[in-house]
């Protein structure tokens, strides 16, 4: 398999964005584009399909197995893991790797996403006491405890901001576990953190269902948290 | 005021700056990533204690016992007891911080782990390092509300200051900045396994380089127990690592078998009647070498899932039968899946005693980076429980011996980015040609089983490379596996296949000059209330 990666590099934040192509080639049916990028940076010397020496590409990874959401990218304009992009995925020879737009880039396609941690701090995810979890709550608690913090779903909501305190999906799946287990006297709290930092300022389109890797069932965690929050349905 | 550095933010860390927060002391949490990109939330199959849910009349003393004995007697007794001791509230204690624990009925239920015969496990499907980072993440972010606990994110640990024998502090630098900084104070070291010296070989994460440990020996801070590394009997390759199929697969009942002359062979059931294919790993892994050598065998292990029910994959393992599908496109409920024994965990690291401390003074050590409670093989579920409780006994003993001791809390302050650094940055780096080189020959020499030809043959091709921190902490891996000159737990050695009492005993290895040093240390005597193993 041969692939040509074209991929929007700048060295920092100030510099001017370039874009720059590296070829690929591959037995491996199972490689993916985060396999690309580390056997072209685990290379002697880098260079690209110019021929041009090149710098090693900086992106973030760590599990390489869709587990830790690190690996987040914008991949032929679509946020995604590198990590769970299969290079067969597409038949087109060029693929393209642009870092996730709503956040600073650092460099290349390494972003910083503190602001993640930002807004969870902000709308107070945290018990203050012991957790209280109803049998019948389970099955939501586990599924808001899924949450890779890689901000895909972030990507596409048109209402999200690093500017704003709105938190989108990332900030509604760790608070749909805090709601399913909140001590009763946290849970106004608790839901008024949920009114301000989600509801608020969602526009229930639900694109950001369609790109989570996680597959976290979305409409489940919505659907209960706003029972619980809005409707006081605990 | 002292300001405590822990550095690592995976379980490990995260507890040890739990603790240190809700005891009002200011903790600053540094680490390369973000608690969720950490390799525990890798974990799959679960956490021990014994909580004794199942009806099986479980007990501490089985825990003990079967830690003990999984670990070849190589672990620190007291350790040991105290981890297993400790293990009933800590899991508890995650309860109450949200960790939605298996359940059947309203009521939580655990589950059969290797090494042992008792139902200990306690789980969250597949997912439970994840589910576990995710409460402590919480926890922590109140503190860091509270302002006790500070985040440096996306700093790496570059050296040890240390002064007088003591430590001083650590330099970290912003991988987003490239700017270095001395952070001044006691430290913990909460970095994860040294897996990284493998490659691409490990079910682990590309973070956990190994680069610490490197730091560490170069620094004159003893590590053990290199030599003990744990091969996973069920893993996958997936291009440019490896994934683990959780035990928990076996312990819901999945069977291991070969094509032996074209019949299934159920080799671990044939050979281990009473545990069959829940023996510790270091026996499965050991087995299955056996299998693939075995020419009437046809080269293959496989992982036989078959016999679980609807029931079994639906609530506990769907994440594992989804992860299978997904790389290897085959149903694992319906077909036997193909596997094979894969680097997965360190038992030796950075040695500390049973109170977390290493030889030198205001150094703390704990998680997989640290040496403390798996002797010579590690039981699945132990290591989970050995992070989180390592964290709490190391933020602990610093409380007391650094924070409330007076005269102690005279900390350097933290100093600004343009202070020359002591920090040799080339200290740990490699090129890429010379991690290469490094990896082949470390993965030519430690594998499944050793022998002294090949060993040595490893140590002459690491000895011919330049000189790296790294390096020299491969160098320091294969003289502990020359040295142990028995079979013993996940050290198997093909020219002295026996276990020797001589070396009940923990291999200890510092630099000095220019090569390791290895010293054979008894271990701790057990106190009088810690059960006879
Ligand atoms: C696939 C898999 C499945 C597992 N399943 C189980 C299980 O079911 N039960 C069980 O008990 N155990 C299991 N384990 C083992 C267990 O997950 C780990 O041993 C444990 O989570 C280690 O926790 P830790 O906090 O020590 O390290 P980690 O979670 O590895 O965290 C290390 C931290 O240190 C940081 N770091 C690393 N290097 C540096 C550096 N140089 N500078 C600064 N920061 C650094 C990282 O960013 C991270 O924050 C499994 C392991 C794997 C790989
Ligand atoms: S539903 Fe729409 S507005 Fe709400 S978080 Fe998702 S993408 Fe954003
Ligand atoms: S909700 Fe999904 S897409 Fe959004 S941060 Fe969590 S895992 Fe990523
Ligand atoms: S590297 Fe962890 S999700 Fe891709």
């Amino acid at each position: 398999m041969r692939r040509v990666l074209e991929i929007l590099r700048r060295s920092d934040a100030a510099s001017q964005p370039h874009w720059q192509s590296f070829l690929y080639q591959t037995d491996d049916e199972q490689a993916t584009v985060a396999t690309a990028l580390v056997e072209l940076n685990e290379q002697d010397e880098l260079h690209d399909v110019d021929g041009a020496l090149a710098e090693p590409i900086m992106w973030e990874n760590s599990c390489l197995q869709k587990k830790c959401g690190a690996c987040a990218m914008v991949i032929d304009g679509v946020p995604r893991l590198a990590c769970d992009t299969r290079l067969d995925s597409t038949r087109h020879e060029r693929i393209r790797l642009e870092p996730l737009r709503k956040f600073p880039v650092v460099a290349d396609l390494l972003v910083d996403r503190s602001v993640l941690m930002r807004n969870l701090a902000q709308a107070g995810t945290w018990l203050e006491s012991a957790a209280e979890l109803p049998a019948k709550r389970w099955d939501v608690a586990y599924e808001a405890s899924r949450c890779l913090q890689c901000g895909c779903c972030l990507e596409v909501c048109p209402n999200f901001s690093v500017q704003n305190a709105f938190g989108g999906m990332a900030a509604m799946v760790p608070l749909a576990r805090l709601l399913s287990e909140a001590p009763a006297d946290q849970r106004r709290a608790l839901a008024a953190s949920y009114a301000s930092a989600v509801y608020g300022g969602c526009g229930k389109s639900l694109a950001c269902r369609n790109v989570c890797p996680a597959n976290i069932d979305i409409d489940k965690l919505l659907s209960r948290s706003n029972a619980a929050a809005i409707w006081h349905r605990w | 005021m002292t300001i405590v550095n822990v550095v690592g933010a995976g379980l490990a860390g995260l507890s040890a700056a739990l603790e240190l927060g809700n005891a009002g002391v200011s903790c600053r949490l540094v680490s390369a990533q973000a608690s969720e990109r950490a390799q525990s939330v890798l974990a799959e199959g679960g956490i021990n204690a014994v909580l004794d849910l199942m009806g099986e009349h479980d007990t501490l003393r089985e825990h003990y016992e079967d830690t003990m004995r999984g670990g070849a007697y190589l672990a620190d007794p007291n350790a040991v007891w105290g981890l297993v001791s400790d293990a009933p509230l800590i899991v508890r204690r995650l309860a109450d911080l949200g960790v939605p624990f298996q359940q059947e009925h309203g009521a939580m239920i655990q589950r059969n782990f290797g090494g042992q015969k008792k139902k200990r496990t306690a789980y969250v499907k597949s997912s439970t390092g994840k589910v576990l980072v995710s409460a402590l993440v919480d926890a922590v972010r109140r503190l860091e509300d509270k302002g006790v606990v500070t985040r440096a994110w996306h700093h790496e640990l570059m050296d040890l200051e240390l002064a007088d024998g003591a430590c001083e502090g650590v330099w970290v630098r912003d991988t987003h900045t490239g700017a270095l900084e001395l952070l001044g104070g006691p430290t913990v070291l909460a970095c994860g396994g040294m897996g990284g010296l493998f490659g691409n070989l490990t079910t682990g994460t590309t973070t956990n380089t190994g680069n610490a440990a490197a730091i560490a020996l170069a620094r004159g801070v003893e590590l053990a127990n290199l030599e003990f590394l744990q091969y996973h009997p069920t893993t996958m390759p997936l291009s440019v690592k490896r994934m683990l199929v959780t035990e928990a697969a076996r312990g819901e009942g999945g069977r291991l078998f070969a094509l032996r002359r074209g019949e299934p062979w159920y080799f671990m059931e044939d050979k281990y009647p009473e545990l069959g294919n829940l023996m510790p790993r270091d026996v499965v892994s050991r087995e299955e070498e056996a299998v693939l050598k075995d020419p009437s065998c046809g080269g293959q292990v496989y992982l036989d899932m078959r016999g679980l029910s609807a029931h079994v994959w639906r609530t506990r393992l769907s994440d594992l039968r989804d992860e299978v599908r997904h790389y290897q496109h085959l149903d694992p409920a319906k077909e036997p899946l193909p596997v094979e024994p894969g680097i997965h965990y360190c038992m030796g690291g950075i040695l500390v005693d049973e109170r977390h401390r290493t030889n030198v003074a205001r150094l703390y050590a704990a998680g997989e980076c640290a040496c403390a409670y798996h002797g010579a093989n590690r039981l699945g579920g132990n290591s989970l429980l050995g992070a989180i409780r390592g964290g709490m006994v190391a933020a602990r003993t610093l409380l007391d011996e650094d924070v409330s001791a007076q005269g102690r809390t005279q900390t350097r302050a933290a100093v600004s980015a343009d202070t020359p650094a002591s920090t040799n940055a080339s200290l740990q780096t490699n090129t890429n040609d010379v991690e290469r080189a490094m990896q082949k020959a470390l993965v030519g020499c430690m594998g499944i089983t050793r022998t002294q030809q090949e060993l040595e043959a490893g140590l002459r091709s690491l000895e011919a490379l330049p000189h790296t921190a790294r390096v020299a902490l491969a160098r320091a891996t294969v003289a502990c596996a020359l040295a142990r000159q028995e079979s013993r737990g996940a050290h198997q050695r093909s020219d002295y296949p026996h276990t020797s009492d001589d070396f009940r005993r923990t291999t200890v290895v510092r630099w000095q000059g220019d090569q390791p040093s290895i010293e054979f240390r008894a271990l701790p005597e057990p106190r009088k209330e810690v059960p006879q193993a």
